[in-house]
């Protein structure tokens, strides 16, 4: 049965771990989950394909594994909470399957963090038709100023009869 | 009887726990971060709550895909944290207050909110990382400084509960809490967001805008939040970003009207976008007046019947 359309497989590069593919990449999950044991993690890597056969995958699913190919898991019901062990089991930071997944270097993923992360413009919607939620463009309409990279204040001192308490 | 005197919002990102544990909190990268919680710590000493409610979500440590809860209430009397791959954090074993948390779950079921009860749960960095960053450093064998109830929502598998779900749980935790005899001081943690993606091609997204709106609407005007669906949130918040639902819980205890008494935010902590966030309610003052005149009127009503 193919995928029935969501509203927000309108996202670009988003694949929503919704109740379907929760159904659909149970198996990955669990098997993801298994490597939470260090005896599992040793059975695994001492034959992945012969491992993988304690759950219930499809041939697809397993070729994503065995290929380490993290978005067709996502794309095939894995978690990115889930998977993110399996990355760990191969001794990669996360950071390291980040890159993988947005086709960018480390380093240079790295790189877009620190300068403020992946920006949201022209990133919304697949199809071009969905724009801004109005949520947030009326609240820009209202705070015109630029902001700071990091902010703190203090609106108001705690009050002193909390102060006071022992 | 036990009353709310104020939320807390706090992202919970799991590297900021590891910073912690591995001693890089003066690192410049990480100083960044942690300078924007001192001023909090301070106030939270200040505070002195009896117990904290904390809202948050587990990442596949105490849940796998086997049992997926919408919201779990810990009423066990403590939580160890959880091995999430490297061991457990070097933290204390979270000490609970099953009284307080079996009387909410009495209450809240009741107002038709079907809670999952825990009574052996183990708790990962997305209770314990907010708990550093408000209580500070605590040695894993000391003890931290209240005990504390979790409240666990489903935000990994698509769909979470909506916002509105949210917030009105939150005010019948605050009603629960309300009608608990005993004179407690309690505190509510909304943890988790604010934007980011850390699954798909997509990864790495944050949007400052959206943040400062969420964080001026929590302060000021939280019914609009409650709107929002879910959908904006994943397309403008990234798909793990949704977890800002959570907040709508500890909103939904406190006042209608608040005082907000600090705030921070900052970009990065890995992959995310670090919001906080205090909220005190107003009420806090007045409680003990009120509580009298409850009191009062009590004895008018047995005096007449």
């Amino acid at each position: 049965m193919p995928r029935k359309e969501q509203v927000y497989d309108d996202i670009p590069g988003t694949y929503v771990f919704d109740a379907e593919r929760s159904r659909q990449g149970y198996g990955i999950n669990m098997f993801c989950m298994s490597l939470m044991k260090d005896e599992n993690r040793k059975a695994f890597k001492a034959n992945e394909a012969e491992y993988l056969k304690r759950f219930r995958l499809t041939p697809d699913q397993t070729e994503a594994i065995l290929q380490r190919d993290y978005n067709r898991m996502l794309e095939l019901g894995g978690n990115i909470y889930f998977t993110a062990k399996l990355g760990a089991t191969d001794g990669h930071s996360f950071q390291h399957l980040a890159a993988l997944m947005t086709g960018n270097t480390q380093e240079g993923y790295a790189k877009m963090m620190l300068g403020g992360g992946r920006s949201v413009e022209g990133n919304r919607s697949r199809s071009g038709k969905n724009a801004a939620s109005p949520f947030v463009a009326g609240a820009a309409k209202a705070s015109a100023k630029p902001k700071a990279k990091t902010k703190a204040k203090t609106k108001a001192k705690p009050k002193s009869k909390s102060a006071k308490r022992k | 009887m036990a009353r709310i005197i104020a939320g807390i919002g706090a992202s919970h990102v799991p590297a900021i726990g590891a910073a912690i544990d591995n001693g890089k909190t003066e690192e410049p990268y990480w100083k960044r971060v942690f300078s924007g919680f001192v001023k909090s710590q301070e106030w939270m000493r200040q505070a002195k709550p009896d117990v904290a409610i904390i809202v948050y979500n587990d990442h596949a440590s105490a849940f796998s895909v086997e049992m997926i809860p919408t919201f779990a209430l810990g009423c066990a009397a403590e939580f160890p944290p959880a091995d999430e791959g490297w061991g457990p954090r070097p933290v204390p074993v979270v000490e609970g207050h099953p009284a307080l948390a079996s009387h909410i779950a009495q209450s809240v079921i009741l107002d038709e909110f079907d809670l999952t009860i825990c009574n052996k749960m183990e708790v990962d960095h997305g209770m314990t990382v907010p708990m550093n960053l408000l209580f500070g450093k605590v040695d894993k064998d000391s003890h931290w400084p209240c005990p504390v109830i979790p409240l666990a929502v489903n935000v990994v598998m698509y769909p979470p509960p909506t916002g509105h779900r949210c917030y009105m749980l939150g005010k019948a935790i605050r009603k629960a809490v309300e009608s608990y005899p005993e004179d407690l001081r309690v505190v509510i943690f909304g943890t988790g967001g604010l934007s980011h993606q850390i699954s798909g091609p997509r990864a790495g997204l944050i949007n400052s805008k959206w943040d400062k709106a969420f964080l001026d609407n929590l302060s000021k005007n939280p019914k609009k939040l409650i709107k929002i669906p879910h959908v904006d949130y994943m397309r403008e918040a990234g798909a793990e970003g949704i977890e800002m639902v959570m907040w709508l819980i500890m909103r939904g205890a406190l006042d209608d009207k608040v005082d907000e008494v600090y705030r921070f935010y900052t970009v990065p902590a890995s992959n995310t976008a670090v919001g906080h966030i205090i909220l005190a309610n107003r009420s806090r003052a007045k409680a003990s007046g009120k509580h009298k005149r409850a009191a009062a009127r009590a004895k008018v009503e047995r005096k007449r019947s």
